[in-house]
């Protein structure tokens, strides 16, 4: 982008516009399996405030979400009911991987929880923490942002 | 609290169960049962005049794997008239495990025993309802048992089919269609 001449236009690219675009409104579907969603909800309130990196609008339905945090352990029970709501999600779509639980199974090495949510859905941010306090949500989305801003469209 | 007046009428209620009595930690009184007779003493628990147990607080179960007899049913019962409570408990072999159902007497026993069918594989006969209550429906084994393994490494299942048949489907979507006009 520059600014060329005494005109007030920005030049850019296509690509460049829809990146920010996209970057800039990450909508999260809600998502809150255990403890996690504590600090995730910490994260969107007042005191940390998400909405100053344009993530705030927790949606209830995923069929208007970008974004699934998968905020605490995640159960083999529940595996098929987050794989329909992640596919139900539409194109593009990211996920955050929060906590020691979703993303490696953390103190739950047993049958009934899933060893990471990788063998489920792909995900994008793995954010480590037991939980994460919201500072490391927000740096994770951060770091989702700069991923997003340097995906190709084609 | 002492027991013996319970146990006399729970002798008078029931004659000829041998009822044995022990001693517990938090001074509940406590009783074994007979597993056979179990089905036929559950309602004089209930019904009984110096005993109206009307009140199941709990169901569980326990695993004393590799003792035999191996399970212990446990029973909390509550008189909500008389202000008295009992702890029953049933002993259950390993190759043996099944016990009457009470959830004709209590119905709040239905799902305690469906989660401990789930849980520990000790079957209710003549349960209304004998599904897995926590554990997806087509689990392989026990996993409250105590020589279930901890981990395993199945894959993870992440798909389930639609719990709808076609027919179901199609009508659900003609009454949504009739519904919004």
């Amino acid at each position: 982008m520059g600014l060329e001449t005494e005109i007030p236009v920005l030049t850019t690219t296509v690509e460049k516009m829809v990146q920010w675009a996209r970057r800039s409104s990450i909508w999260p579907v809600t998502f809150g399996l255990a403890c996690c969603a504590i600090e995730m909800m910490a994260m969107s309130c007042s005191r940390y405030d998400i909405a100053r990196f344009g993530a705030e609008v927790f949606r209830g339905s995923p069929r208007q979400s970008d974004l699934m945090i998968i905020a605490g352990r995640l159960s083999r029970k529940m595996a098929p009911a987050l794989r329909r709501i992640y596919d139900q999600m539409p194109e593009p779509k990211w996920v955050i991987s929060m906590g020691a639980c979703a993303s490696i199974g953390g103190v739950f090495d047993n049958y009934a929880i899933v060893q990471g949510v990788d063998q489920v859905v792909p995900v994008d941010v793995y954010v480590p923490g037991c939980p994460p306090r919201p500072e490391s949500l927000i740096y994770g989305i951060v770091q989702l942002q700069r991923k997003i801003a340097q995906q190709h469209l084609a | 609290m002492d027991s013996s007046p319970l146990i006399a009428s729970l002798q008078q209620a029931a004659p000829g169960a041998e009822f044995e009595s022990v001693p517990s930690v938090d001074l509940h009184t406590t009783i074994y049962a007979p597993r056979d007779r179990f089905a036929a003493i559950a309602p004089l628990l209930r019904d009984g005049p110096s005993l109206q147990f009307d009140f199941l607080a709990e169901l569980t179960a326990t695993d004393f794997w590799p003792r035999e007899p191996r399970f212990e049913i446990i029973y909390m019962l509550v008189s909500t008239t008389l202000r008295h409570r009992l702890r029953v408990k049933v002993r259950l072999a390993g190759e043996d495990a099944h016990v009457a159902t009470v959830s004709g007497v209590w119905p709040a026993a239905n799902w305690l025993e469906r989660e401990v069918w789930d849980l520990f594989g000790i079957v209710f006969d003549g349960h209304p309802d004998p599904r897995r209550l926590l554990m997806p429906e087509d689990w392989d084994g026990y996993p409250l048992r105590k020589d279930y393994p901890v981990q395993i490494t199945a894959p993870v299942r992440t798909s389930e089919p639609l719990q709808l048949t076609e027919e179901d489907f199609r009508a659900n979507v003609e009454k949504d269609r009739l519904a919004r006009k």
